[in-house]
């Protein structure tokens, strides 16, 4: 059985025909565009908000795209259960829309970081970790706007509700703040949400998935979310 | 018609990377009294009502909607009479 994926494209996405080769070439799964004009989710089994620039980032990261006709589909989607992955503006889009908590500053040092970082899986308990065998990922990042923020008492119930899934530490594993790229309270580089179907993460592992990059960490995250939904 | 000016301020407890990093510059330039720079948003637009509560009402559930996000930002805001 194949997986249908939904590439989610608004206007100034970049990073939605990376996610679209890794889920139709290198995962051999079924994958088509979703144009953010239209409401229909064309029947998929999984939603990806891709990176990018949407709307230019005018007014906030996320801002504007989150009120864009697709959304209240994937908004309804993701209310009655279904997977949503946002990677980077996708994760933007997915606090601006309320579907995850918090929000995402400019990062500490006012510079756009483009690396390799390493990312501690914090909670195998989500479709995408759950049969991650490494407990360290090596992943890029590449953003402006990354440094996650959430009051006293929302990153509380983050922690005691184990929806921390990423947080940047070094190549040990090691979470400390020297390995924090970007000012994230906690080191936080991605969450979900209490039910555990909709992941926020900075990072992009659309990226390091092929072979030919040397590095496929990435791929990891989708294949225990195909192991998940197919077994 | 009014038009209305808001104006997006970071909240006390954010921190402001780009405050900061202008600050810099001031002191570069020798500007030593400044502190504590904030940067924030200017927005200006009309609506077309001659009710001032309508204008009003809009002006705050637009910010509330869209122009801020209330995790991190607070707004004010003013109308004034327009042709």
């Amino acid at each position: 059985m194949k997986l249908k994926f939904g590439v989610v494209v608004f206007p100034g996405s970049n990073c939605d025909h990376d996610a679209y080769y890794v889920t139709k070439k290198l995962l051999d799964q079924e994958s088509e565009f979703l144009w953010h004009k239209e409401k229909d989710l064309k029947n998929s089994d999984v939603i990806i908000l891709p990176g990018g620039f949407s709307y230019g980032d005018y007014l906030r990261t996320g801002a504007i795209a989150r009120f864009s006709p697709i959304m209240e589909s994937v908004i309804k989607f993701a209310n009655s259960g279904g997977i949503v992955l946002g990677i980077c503006n996708g994760f933007q889009i997915l606090l601006e829309a309320g579907l995850l908590p918090g929000v995402l500053l400019k990062n500490e040092s006012t510079k756009f970081i483009c690396k390799d970082v390493f990312l501690k899986i914090q909670s195998k308990n989500t479709s995408f970790t759950a049969f991650v065998e490494k407990d360290v990922l090596q992943i890029s990042i590449a953003h402006g706007d990354g440094n996650y923020f959430a009051d006293e008492k929302t990153l509380a119930e983050l922690k005691n509700n184990d929806q921390i899934v990423f947080q940047y530490c070094n190549r040990k594993g090691d979470v400390d703040s020297e390995s924090n790229p970007n000012g994230s309270l906690m080191n936080i580089a991605g969450i979900t949400n209490k039910e555990r179907n909709i992941l926020g993460m900075m990072p992009h592992p659309e990226r390091c998935s092929d072979k030919i990059l040397g590095n496929t960490d990435g791929i990891e995250l989708f294949n225990s979310l195909i192991k998940y939904l197919t077994n | 018609m009014y038009k209305a000016t808001v104006i997006v301020k970071k909240r006390v407890k954010i921190l402001d990377p780009q405050g900061k990093a202008v600050e810099q510059g001031a002191k570069l330039l020798g500007f030593n009294d400044i502190s504590k720079t904030r940067i924030g948003k200017y927005i200006e637009f009309f609506v077309n009502t001659t009710d001032f509560e309508t204008a009003k009402n809009e002006v705050i559930a637009y910010s509330e909607k869209l122009l801020v996000n209330p995790n991190m930002e607070d707004f004010e805001y003013s109308l004034e009479k327009a042709e």
